[in-house]
């Protein structure tokens, strides 16, 4: 069974999502968001607080807190965490799992420390990347800064040091519904031997069947596509701070196929025998 | 308050899931490592996440071993989740040898890895096929087999099959995914975290509870 994720970028207590991870647009209220996913099968679910990283800080803990009262389901949790007492605050508050990037980067140790404090199980290391020329590299700070650390190398060692499963974003990819990026998808393939959840590009079932003739993911993180479906049946959008724009013009989201996680799981099963539970 | 449940605190494990699936299906619970509470209670469960000999350390160190050994004893309900229910078993061959709680006969081993198969990790949505149905009535499980989410790289061997009521399949290899003896219930897979399938445990567990 491949894991169907819905994952939830979290900006000042908004759901928001991006194009190449910039330009946030607010859609609502990531609470409802979760808990439509899990009563539609969510196989577990991605809370990322973007600008935990920027601001120094992290905020998420009420809204994990309140999750975890509706959602029951798995919640892996990311975004701005430097250390194991953050870590502890928020698995206390219900998140299951978590996710580091830039601290993964920036203090090798402290994946180590993580792995020894709260089991290899429990922590999913991240890992944006970006594209330039023929190689991939790795990014900071949401994708933010650059750094010269190169995609495959930085992933092999992170599964030397005993991670067990990444979640590899595209930003080249990210938000603009092109699909998988499939380079990425072959060098996992080939060269990784731990779980490795793919993010960024999906918008239409038939991105499924390419990424899945080239490589054999744990699970998909998907974002647009699933918040864009839930859109359409209701804007549930809260007054916050954000850039509500988007919504109000009621643009369409013509590159996305409006889908629901029941759709795709019926679609993996019907094409790729996949097997999923039924909710 | 005859009802009460104690999920143990012994500073591991994902205590405040635990708690929320109780009052989703309506189990009065609170997360303790008070002994008066927690002999007063009608269950306990054990939850745990990480290494065994690290989790028996600080059960030892705040001694709820003795209190979870009289609560078996007088024969209430102990439910042992993930690492939970490793603990109840004599011992484990995480890292070096560690003792566990000795409730059930049995070993805790790593999941097995080779050229095919070669995580030792199991994380996901696995099946469980049920065993011993007819031996084992109150198992909790529902007759269907189901997906559970698991999140481990150890498993438990019980010296008795009759306890088992459930194995799933990791590594190709079947596993013991759930067992019961008695008043003793454990878990490999986290019910608080396999959806309505899951939570269903903790209704069967009320049902048990108010009888």
């Amino acid at each position: 069974m491949i894991r169907i994720i819905p994952k939830l970028d979290i900006k000042n207590e908004n759901l928001v999502k991006g194009i190449h991870l910039e330009g946030l647009r607010a859609l609502g209220d990531p609470e409802y968001f979760a808990e439509h996913y899990y009563l539609n099968g969510a196989d577990e679910l991605i809370y990322h607080d973007v600008v935990a990283s920027l601001y120094d800080r992290t905020s998420t803990l009420p809204l994990i807190e309140k999750t975890s009262k509706k959602t029951f389901v798995p919640l892996i949790v990311g975004g701005g965490i430097k250390n194991l007492k953050q870590i502890e605050k928020i698995l206390k508050s219900g998140a299951d799992r978590i996710f580091i990037n830039t601290a993964a980067i920036n203090n090798n140790k402290l994946v180590k420390n993580i792995i020894k404090e709260f089991g290899a199980s429990t922590l999913v290391v991240s890992v944006e990347v970006v594209r330039n020329k023929k190689n991939y590299y790795c990014r900071k700070d949401f994708g933010r800064e650059e750094t010269d650390i190169e995609f495959i190398n930085w992933c092999k060692n992170l599964q030397d040091i005993g991670v067990v499963e990444l979640l590899v974003t595209s930003i080249d990819k990210d938000g603009t519904g092109e699909g998988f990026d499939l380079d990425i998808a072959e060098k996992l393939q080939k060269f990784i031997e731990i779980d490795y959840i793919l993010n960024g590009g999906f918008s239409k079932l038939d991105h499924f069947l390419n990424v899945l003739n080239t490589c054999k993911p744990s699970g998909f993180a998907i974002g647009s596509a699933l918040h864009y479906n839930v859109l359409k049946h209701k804007i549930n959008s809260k007054k916050f701070d954000g850039n509500f724009e988007f919504l109000k013009t009621k643009k369409k989201f013509n590159n996305f196929s409006k889908l629901s996680i029941h759709d795709i799981k019926k679609f993996l099963n019907k094409k790729k025998s996949i097997e999923f539970r039924k909710i | 308050m005859k009802s009460l449940v104690s999920i143990i605190d012994y500073g591991m494990g994902n205590l405040y899931s635990i708690k929320c699936a109780l009052d989703e299906v309506g189990i009065n619970s609170i997360i303790t490592r008070d002994s008066t509470i927690i002999k007063n209670s009608k269950a306990i469960i054990i939850p745990g996440v990480g290494s065994f000999s690290n989790a028996m350390k600080k059960i030892k160190f705040l001694k709820i071993d003795n209190i979870i050994m009289q609560h078996h004893f007088e024969k209430k309900i102990i439910f042992g989740i993930c690492l939970g229910m490793q603990l109840l078993f004599d011992k484990s061959y995480e890292g070096k040898v560690t003792n566990g709680l000795g409730i059930i006969k049995g070993n805790v081993l790593k999941f097995k890895t080779n050229k095919v198969y070669k995580k030792s990790f199991n994380v996901g949505w696995k099946k469980i096929e049920i065993e011993n149905k007819n031996k084992n009535k109150n198992n909790l499980l529902s007759k269907k087999d189901n997906y559970m989410y698991f999140i481990h790289s150890f498993y438990v061997k019980p010296s008795d099959n009759k306890i088992i009521t459930s194995k799933s399949i990791f590594n190709g290899q079947k596993f013991v995914s759930s067992i019961k003896n008695g008043h003793v219930y454990g878990f490999q897979f986290h019910p608080e975290k396999s959806s309505k399938i899951g939570l269903d445990i903790y209704k069967c567990l009320k049902k048990i509870l108010n009888k």
